[in-house]
Order: C-alpha cells, then structure tokens, then sequence
C-alpha cells in the first residue's frame, strides 16, 4: 500500500531525458508502422500497375495488324468459271508471288517466300470471287494479312540484329518483306479481324468473334435464369419466409454456396447437365445454367439487402390500404428496391463473365473456328478464349491473349460503370 | 425447335390471361353467368390465374421431356441394337457405337458406316422426330385441357387473387429451394462419381497414397495402375502454393488495412479502396496469363542469377500471383473488422497517450482478431479453391516436395487435367477428379462454415 | 492572465459572463478566444474560460452545444477527427497546447479522460490498468506496476470488488463498474486533469451516486472538468459550472451562483427547464 501510495504520489517528470528518449522511440514506432503500411499499399497498387502495363505494352500491338497489299490476276484457267468455289486458287497466289519476286525461282525459295502471306490467302481471293465472278480474267489488288512472323517483324518484335539462326524467319525473307515495304505495299491498319473474325490455328486470322457471341448467350442463359429465380427467392426469404429451421438452412446454405470453389460447379455441370441430362458439351446453354448456379447466391444476397434497405413504413402504409402483401411487394417494395437489386445483378453477371474453370469442365474450352449460332452449339467464351490462347505457343497469341485479357477488362469496365452509374443515379437512401 | 415450343407456351399463356380477364369484366359489367353477385377479385386476376395455369404445368412438362428425351432415346436405342454390335463391348465402347450412330444419324460421316449402324441411325432419327412431335402435341393438348378447366372454375366469388398468390408463393418457395437443390446436387454428384472410384481404388490408398500417377493408371490396365492415386502429393502441393500465397497475401492485407483504417486521409482511402476492388475484380484466368508472361520469368531469372534452378513451374510463382488476387481479399476483411471495433476502444486508448501504433497493435488489433482470423480461413478456402492460376502457371506432375522452387501440383490442376479433353465416366482416371472434387469440397465446406460462425460471433459481439 | 481582465474586455469576450469568485483556486486550464470547425462548419465560437486546479469544473447546456467539443480540445482528441481544426489558445500550466514541438502524447498522459459509454479494453482487468503505465513507462517493474494498478482501483473505489479478479476480462464488469474501471485507468497515469464527458448518462442511479461520490474524492487531488446533461448532477459535483449555448460560452461562475441568480436569460431560461 505505501510503495503504491508512493508511485502514484510521486509526480513523473515528463520532461526528464528518459521520458523524452521513450517518446520519441514510440513516436518511432508509430512511423515505422505508418510506413509499413504505406509499403503494403505501395506494393498492392505496384502489383496491379504492373499487371496493366505488361498486359497493355504487349497488347496494343493486336490490335493493329501487318497487312499487304497484293495484286491478284485470276487467271481463267485455275477457276471453273460456272463455280467459282472450284479452283486452283493456291496457283492463283503462287502465280501473284511470281510477278512480284520474278527472280525468285528456286520451289525451295518460292515455298519460303509464300510464307508471307497468310496461309489463307488462297480462300480470300475465292471469296472474292466467289462474291464477284465477273473478277475471273481480270488484276485486282486484294489486302491479305502477312503471317504471323513478318507481322512480328514490322512491330519490332522481331529483331533483325540477332544472329539468324536464332529468329523465326531468314535474312533472304527479310529481304522479301523489306522490298513489298518500299513499294509502299505495306499497311499497319486497325485489326478489325481481332473483333470479326473466330479462333484460328495462324494467329493473324484469329479473332474473338465466336467467344464474344459464345459468352452473351452464356450470359443471356445466366442472366434469364438467375435474375427471376434470384429475387423469387429473395424476396420469399425476406417478405414472407417464417423464421423457422428450414429458413436458416436455406441462408446457410445460399451463404456457403457463395464461397464454393467455382469448379466445384464445374464437376456439378459435367456430372449432372452432361452426363445425366445429356446435354450437349461446349453449349452456351449449359456454360449459362452453371454460371446461374454460382450468380444466384450473389443476386440473392444483393437483392435481399436492397428489399432490407425499403423501410417498414411503406409497407405498412400499403397494408393499412388493404392492399395484399403479394401487391405490397409488387407495387410497391419491387419498384423502390430494383435499382440495388439490377447494380447487384450486374456486378454477378461481371463475375460470371470473367468466370473460367467451370467453363473449361463443360467443355466451353474447344477449337471451334466460328461463331455459335446458338444456345446448343459448341462455342467458347471469352475468358476460356484467352486460356486456350495462353496455352499456344506462336508469339503472336502473346500478343492477342493480352489483347483478350483488355477486351474483356473492357467488358468488365463497362459492366461495373454501369451498375456504379446506376447506383448513384437511381439508389435513394431513406 | 424447343424455342418455338416455348414460344407457343408464351402464346397460349397470354391467351388464357386474355380469356379470363374477359371472363372477369363480364362479371363485373354483370352480362355473364351470376351476375349480380359481389366479384371477389379484379379482371386481371382472373387472367393471371388461368395463364398460370395453361403456362407453368407445360413449361415444367417440356424442360423435363427435353432434359430426360436423350437418356431415354439412349436407353431404347440401345436395347434395340443388335447383340452383335453391343455383345463384349465395356461402357465406354458403348458409348463409341451411341456416339457413331448419332454421328451417321447427323449426317457427319468419318468413316463408312456398317449395316447395322445405318440403320440404328434410321432408327434413331425416327426416334428422335416421334419423341419431338409428341412432345409439341402433348404440350398443346396439356395447355387447352388446362385453360378450359381453369376456365370453368371462374366465378364472380371466385377467389382468382388468393389462387394466383398462392401459385406465386409457390413459385417463390421453388426458387428458394434451388439453393438447396444446388448443394444436393454438388454432394451427389460427388458423391456418387466417387464411389464409383472408391470402388476401383481403396479409400486408404486414395488418401494416404504417396504417388499419383493417374495417366499411367489410364495406359495400363487397373490392376497395374493401383497405388498411383495417392493424394498425399496432390494435397501436399495445393497446401505449399495455398501457404505461398497467404504469405505474401496475409501481410500485405492486413497492414494495407491498417493503414486504411488508422492512417490514411479520406482522400487517400476514396483512391485505394476502388484500386483494391480493381484486384478484387480482375478474373483469375488474368492472374494466370500475368503468372505465365511476367512472374514466373522474373522467378526464374532472379533464381538463375542468384544461381538456384528454379523449376519453370515453380509453386513460388504460383502461390506468389494466387497472393496478389488474395490480397484485396484479406485488406477488406480485416478493413471490415477493425471497422467494427467500437471507435470509443480506439478513443479511450488515445486519450490515454497511447500513439496510433500502440492503439492499433494492443487495442484495435486483439480486439479485431476474431474477425481477422475468420477473413484469413475464408481466404485460405479461397486459396485452395482457385483454379485458373494453378492450372496456367503450376506443374502438372505430383511430386512430394514442401521445396517453393519446385514445381508441385494442386488438386484444381489435377481435376482440370483429368477431365478436359475425352471425358470416359468409367476409367478411374476421371472418376479420380470427382474423388478429388469431393475432398476439396468438403476442406473448403468446413473453411467456410466455421469462418462464416467466427465472423458472424464477432459481429454481433460489438452490435 | 486573470479572471477580471477578462471579463473587462467587452470587444472580445462581451458575450461571456464571467462571475469571480475570490476563492477560487489557481488556474491550470485557460482557453482564449477558442474556435472549432468542423470541415466548413463552425461549432464553437470565442471560448474564453479559465479552470481551476483541485476542483470540479462542469460544462452544462442543450445538446449540440459545443461543450464536448470544447472538452475534446483539451487533450486534443479532436485532432483524431478528420477535417477538425481549432484555433485560438488553450493553456496547460500556462503552456500552449497546440504548440507544435508539444508531444500530444505527453498532454494526453497528463490530461485524462473518461467517457460518455464505458469503453474498457477487451482485456483483464488488471491489463486495463496497466495499460497507460506500461505503455508511458511509468513503472520499472512488476511490483511498481502491481502497486499503481491497486492504487488506482483503490482510488476508484473498486479494489474491494475486483481484488480477488484482476484476471477476469473488464468488459464482464456491471456498468457502474466498468466506468469506475475507466476512471481508475485514467487515474493510473497520474494526471493533472482528468476530463469527465457524461460519465453517468449511461448508469443507473446507484451507480451514479458512486460515480459522483469518487468524483467528489477525486477533487482533492486533481483537476476534474465534467460535461453532464444532469443540472443536478452540476449543481451536486461542482465548485464551478459553464453554461455553453450554439457554441458559445454564455456564462461561467460558482455553481450556486450559476444555479441560483444566473445573470445571462439564456442560462436562466435553461436551468428553469425552458428548453433544453
């Protein structure tokens, strides 16, 4: 009692040297914890700096492509003239090669100099003639995309310095490529191809079309299924569900569905929607209904908060005129929660879009060189698009899976500004 | 062709709506049956009521004719067949002759059918019209049917509001359920998938194995192929890279906020919360792409120039990007759980001279514990669970290693692997991704039930 | 600066009514021409005021007033809220306390607080108390740091109930309790001024009466300003009562003399319930 009296009684000299020296280390401390955290920022931030500037420094380059223009004679005798779909158009091309590089003779070279042009040149000129028969016997200038390596070249990706032996194509090609350069044949346009155009093994052909279309019809299937059933249900948890047992295991349940694994639902897709009903693997429709699955937590949670968020006073103003609770929800709660219900049911299509591992168990992971034409067909989706283009080995699908990965950003970018535009435009708070 | 069977639902529907609110009006205007009675419910509701009734029952009817056609179609095709073509064959050689005949039937000709096949596709494509018509005339005759009777019973006391809110609740009690029915799913089809390889490879083996070579099992015949599906080093490499990323995730988060919550101006906060949802955003197949192109190169030649061979695939890279996607992760929840704590706590202790750093480390931060604890076990389920990283930028091969440089594979990898490209549902190579499905389910179930309950506790702790 | 100076001049403090008192103890708190904004928004204006040492100061007046806000200025825990900013002069033993090379630490130390809800750590009892010594330094070792945590929960008056429980966690104290534990933490740093913000309006009446009853204790050794709702509670506890209005200090003399010829009609419409 005394010695504590003692210790109390006695006053501290906060100024003495001692006290001012452990202020000042605390004072340390608490900057050197400051700066920690300023570090973790810092690095969190840098991360994702980094994520874009390496995804953006190798996709611009997709989204311009290497084109040249050729002149084309279509000569009468590789064509029958009563279908044009029949011809020797490869002869066709070889015969435009021949009057650009006459001195090149040698079948060796003439093989190495048809490597320029994209593998498909021969089916564009067939196209266009196909399109227009009166071409047959005349010149016309057709603009091919040049192949993937000479497209690497003219973007500097390609470093004509290094040693032979060590790039892609030789000295003798380079040579070729510089000469259709100085007779101003040469054009770097917009690569409309990345957006028209499906998958394709030569990556200057190959394009997002078919993932596009392959992930609004896994969207719109997503979308028709979770958003009725999800406010359905959310509304029948929140306006009318008893608070009973069997409730509770439904909100356990819906919350712990949120954090399954996504491929999980993968397994569920090919066990159940494959294998027992027998749908069709790599549909839209199917990669939709397990995209639905993981959705409808997020719009069910969502929405339950929005009709939370509506205050008891309305409804009860409702019900004070007569009105049922089936109309007071209609009428009324519906109306003033749907613009939190529609930004929640946003945000959970954004997810399913950018959603890849249950996709690639359904199948949606396929080669598949046109766009779907609808729910049943073999298709894939965007993000299954940039892993397939991950996996190949060319350079230029480096390139275009970073292009990809920007779309699809774009996509996502898009999706959120709207639910955020929606979010402040059309939420009131009460 | 189910389209237009939908579209026609549609149509009928809005024709018995159109009917029975005709119906209603004449009860009101009093030109038809009882009339002069009191009517219970307003025209509309006489509408909905019978288009309930035409739509619903046929819609319900047409998605499971056309879910259950193919297996049933399967199943009668199969008994047709001639015991030459089926005697001897395994499943999956059945499957082959099922997949041929469906082939020849759609006109996809590889190689020149035989006889017998010909004509199971006639039989086939016979099959598959009848089925088709006597679904669409099935699906009419359900719907008139429907709308006469619903029809009939529409009086002016009729009670078509309570009807049709009954229908509705209904409805709404369905659309509840399918949360249920999901997870019922999920556990039976796991379940039973691994069962079947349960029964091929013993439990024990399964799980306490230490090899897992499940191509080779594929090559060989089964009995040569056991004691390849040992897990041990399948689980061993999904916890190393799951333990690699909550090392650079964990940190990172909670001292992110920290600073948030303790430090940062308004200003700075309005900036780093929408980048940190930006992480948050971002699909994991580009984390993946981003661990391929950029850090497992950069892991690689810091390795070489510090002269360690690091393995192209190392679980370093793996785990390192699987951190950066969990980062905004943790920073939420623990930004969350500091919140939570009562900002008298954060006053009584900095009126008592204690610094911000003290505040934070013997107040805020014990206080917030429970919270952050449960947002860590939630970030290890998601860890665990990840997919695209993995697959994109670990190994393929299971080798028994807790070394970060080498290359290890995870449990998502090995599903991925095992069931994409030709998916045969009876070589314990695909069942073996069920098998491995079901453990991660459950590791990921029990994560998250008891992070829910932690989080749940704290928050109420302080409500 | 004393009490009459002030009150004579009329072009800075005309709107405060100083009231002497000839026994009034030497000062150890004085503000001038104190102002606080929060953001654009001004929520006191011209605080002018001095405050005894060894005595019970309290703070009255309608919520909203400005009286916490003034009482938060004094160990500058207004600086934790974002966007706050203060201006004029607040002295501690005639030092300024905004002064830049001041330690806010230091000043918090030496001016306690107790608040409005009791807020103890999530922590033992004896954890609560130790708090501010250990992390200040104040005692060398466990036997000095055993004898300030029985000191102050002796000055507390809760040693008696507590003693055989120091383990138990604070938070599982009744609420009385938990304030007189919040008050003996604050007593554990040994302070000069112990601010007081509602400290009952979360009690029930009995242990309000304890509360009081320490306060009343407490005023032998320290210089103790309370922000209280209660005129009653003023009129019980204090030597001295300020009367704050739309934040602005309208009158401050001795209590009864507050409570029994207040000169302002403000205060007078106050303590005679007209609003309030």
């Amino acid at each position: 009692m005394s010695t504590a009296d003692a210790a109390l009684t006695q006053k501290f000299d906060w100024s003495s040297e001692s006290a001012a020296a452990r202020r000042r280390r605390r004072h340390r401390a608490d900057r050197r914890l400051r700066t920690i955290g300023v570090v973790a920022i810092s690095i969190a931030i840098g991360l994702l700096g980094i994520l874009i500037v390496s995804l953006v420094s190798t996709g611009y380059r997709a989204f311009v492509q290497t084109m040249v223009t050729v002149p084309v004679y279509v000569d009468p005798q590789f064509v029958n003239e009563d279908d044009p779909s029949k011809g020797n158009y490869r002869a066709i091309v070889k015969g435009t090669l021949e009057t650009l590089f006459p001195e090149v003779t040698d079948p060796r070279e003439q093989r190495e100099l048809a490597r320029l042009l994209t593998n498909n040149t021969q089916f564009m000129i067939r196209a266009k003639v196909v399109a227009d028969p009166k071409l047959i016997g005349t010149t016309f200038d057709i603009r091919v995309p040049v192949s993937d390596p000479f497209d690497q070249l003219n973007k500097g990706v390609i470093d004509r310095d290094l040693p032979e032996d060590r790039r892609k194509i030789n000295d003798k090609q380079i040579g070729w490529y510089d000469k259709l350069e100085a007779e101003g044949r040469v054009s770097t346009p917009f690569n409309w191809g990345l957006f028209v155009n499906s998958d394709s093994r030569f990556p200057e052909l190959a394009g997002l079309a078919g993932a596009i279309v392959g992930s609004f019809y896994a969207l719109l299937v997503c979308f028709l299924i979770s958003f009725p059933v999800g406010i359905a249900a959310a509304v029948y948890l929140e306006e009318f569900a008893p608070k009973n047992r069997w409730t509770d295991l439904i909100e356990v349940n819906i919350n712990n569905l949120a954090a399954v694994p996504s491929i999980v639902f993968g397994l569920l897709g090919l066990a159940v929607f494959l294998n027992f009903f027998g749908l069709p693997r790599s549909a839209p429709l199917v990669g939709g209904m397990v995209l639905s699955l993981m959705t409808l937590p997020t719009i069910i949670i969502v929405t339950r908060a929005s009709l939370k968020a509506v205050p008891p006073s309305i409804r009860e103003a409702a019900l004070g005129m007569g009105a049922s609770r089936h109309q007071v929800i209609t009428h009324h709660v519906l109306p003033l929660a749907l613009p939190g219900i529609l930004t929640g049911t946003i945000i959970g299509l954004a997810q399913a879009l950018g959603e890849t591992a249950p996709l690639l168990l359904i199948g949606m992971n396929a080669f598949i060189t046109s766009p779907p034409g609808g729910l049943l067909d073999a298709s894939t989706a965007l993000p299954t698009q940039i892993f397939i283009w991950a996996d190949s080995p060319e350079r230029g699908f480096v390139d275009r899976t970073s292009a990809a990965i920007l779309v699809l950003l774009g996509f996502l970018i898009i999706m959120n500004g709207i639910a955020i535009f929606l979010r402040q435009r059309l939420e009131r708070t009460w | 062709m189910a389209g237009y069977v939908f579209l026609l639902i549609l149509i009928l529907s809005v024709v018995g709506y159109y009917v029975g609110r005709s119906a209603g009006n004449r009860f009101i205007s009093g030109t038809g049956a009882g009339a002069g009675q009191v009517v219970h419910s307003l025209p509309g509701y006489h509408g909905a009521f019978v288009a309930v009734w035409v739509g619903i029952p046929a819609f319900v009817l047409v998605l499971l004719w056309l879910f259950l056609q193919g297996t049933v179609i399967d199943n009668l095709l199969l008994a047709s067949l001639p015991a030459s073509l089926t005697e001897g064959q395994s499943a999956s050689g059945i499957q082959l002759i099922l997949s041929e005949i469906k082939n020849v039937a759609a006109g996809r000709i590889f190689k020149e059918p035989t006889p017998e096949i010909e004509s199971a596709a006639a039989v086939y494509l016979r099959w598959e019209a009848i089925a088709r018509w006597a679904m669409v005339v099935v699906a009419i005759a359900m719907m008139l049917i429907a709308m006469v009777v619903a029809r009939g019973r529409l009086s002016p006391r009729f009670r078509a509001r309570n009807n049709f809110e009954f229908v509705l609740s209904a409805l709404m009690i369905f659309c509840s359920m399918i949360a249920i029915i999901t997870t019922i799913g999920i556990v039976a089809s796991l379940v039973f998938e691994a069962s079947e390889f349960f029964r091929r490879v013993p439990f024990n083996e399964f799980l306490f194995g230490l090899r897992w070579e499940p191509q080779i099992a594929l090559r060989a015949d089964q009995v040569a192929g056991k004691g390849a599906f040992g897990a041990i080093p399948v689980f061993t490499g999904t916890l190393l890279i799951a333990f690699i990323a909550m090392l650079v995730a964990t940190p990172i988060g909670i001292y992110t906020a920290i600073y948030l919550v303790e430090y940062s101006s308004d200003r700075v906060r309005a900036t780093v919360k929408p980048i940190m949802e930006i992480l948050a955003g971002i699909p994991t197949v580009v984390y993946g792409f981003f661990a391929v192109l950029i850090v497992a190169p950069a892991v690689r030649d810091t390795g070489s120039a510090l002269g360690i061979a690091v393995s192209p695939n190392s679980a370093l890279a793996a785990g390192a990007v699987m951190g950066i996607m969990i980062i905004p992760f943790i920073s939420s929840l623990s930004d969350d759980a500091l919140k939570a704590v009562p900002r008298t706590m954060r006053d009584g202790s900095l009126a008592l001279g204690a610094t911000r750093a003290e505040t934070m480390v013997k107040v805020m931060l014990p206080a917030a514990l429970p919270g952050i604890m449960g947002g860590i076990l939630l970030a290890m389920s998601r860890a665990i669970g990840e997919t695209m990283i993995v697959v994109m930028a670990a190994g393929l091969i299971a080798s028994l290693t807790v070394n970060p440089i080498d290359s290890v594979t995870t449990v998502t990898v090995q599903i991925v692997t095992l069931l994409t490209g030709d998916t045969e549902f009876d070589s314990p190579k695909t069942l073996a991704a069920f098998a491995l499905g079901l453990v991660l389910f459950v590791v990921t179930l029990c994560l998250n039930v008891v992070a829910l309950r932690i989080v749940q506790k704290y928050r109420e702790q302080y409500e | 600066m004393n009490q009459a100076a002030n009150a004579e001049a009329p072009a800075r403090s005309a709107e405060t009514i100083v009231v002497d008192d000839p026994n009034m103890n030497p000062i150890r708190v004085a503000a001038k021409d104190t102002s606080v904004y929060y953001g654009q928004k001004q929520a006191l204006f011209d605080v002018s005021i001095d405050i005894p040492e060894r005595s019970v100061t309290s703070f009255i007046g309608p919520s909203g007033c400005g009286k916490s806000t003034f009482l938060r200025c004094i160990n500058r825990m207004n600086d934790t809220i974002d966007g706050c900013r203060v201006e004029g002069l607040i002295t501690l033993d005639e030092r300024n306390i905004y002064d830049p090379s001041l330690d806010v630490v230091e000043l918090r130390a030496r001016v306690g607080m107790v608040f409005q809800k009791p807020n103890p750590f999530p922590k033992s009892i004896y954890d609560n108390i130790a708090y501010g010594p250990r992390i200040h330094g104040l005692a060398t070792n466990k036997s000095e740091l055993d004898g300030v945590v029985e000191s102050s929960l002796r000055k507390a008056g809760l040693w008696e109930e507590v003693k055989d429980r120091l383990d138990d966690p604070g938070t599982g104290l009744s609420g009385g309790q938990q304030q007189r534990l919040c008050i003996a933490r604050a007593v554990a740093v040994s302070p000069e001024v112990i601010l007081m913000d509602e400290p009952c309006s979360a009690l029930d009446p009995i242990a309000t009466a304890k509360v009081e009853e320490l306060i009343d204790e407490l005023k032998e050794n320290y210089c103790i300003i309370i922000v209280t709702h209660s005129m009653q509670q003023a009129a019980r506890v204090s030597q001295r009562t300020a009367f704050f209005h739309l934040g602005i200090l309208v009158e401050v003399g001795p209590t009864e003399h507050i409570f029994t010829n207040p000169k302002d009609e403000r205060t007078h419409d106050y303590i005679t319930g007209r609003f309030g």
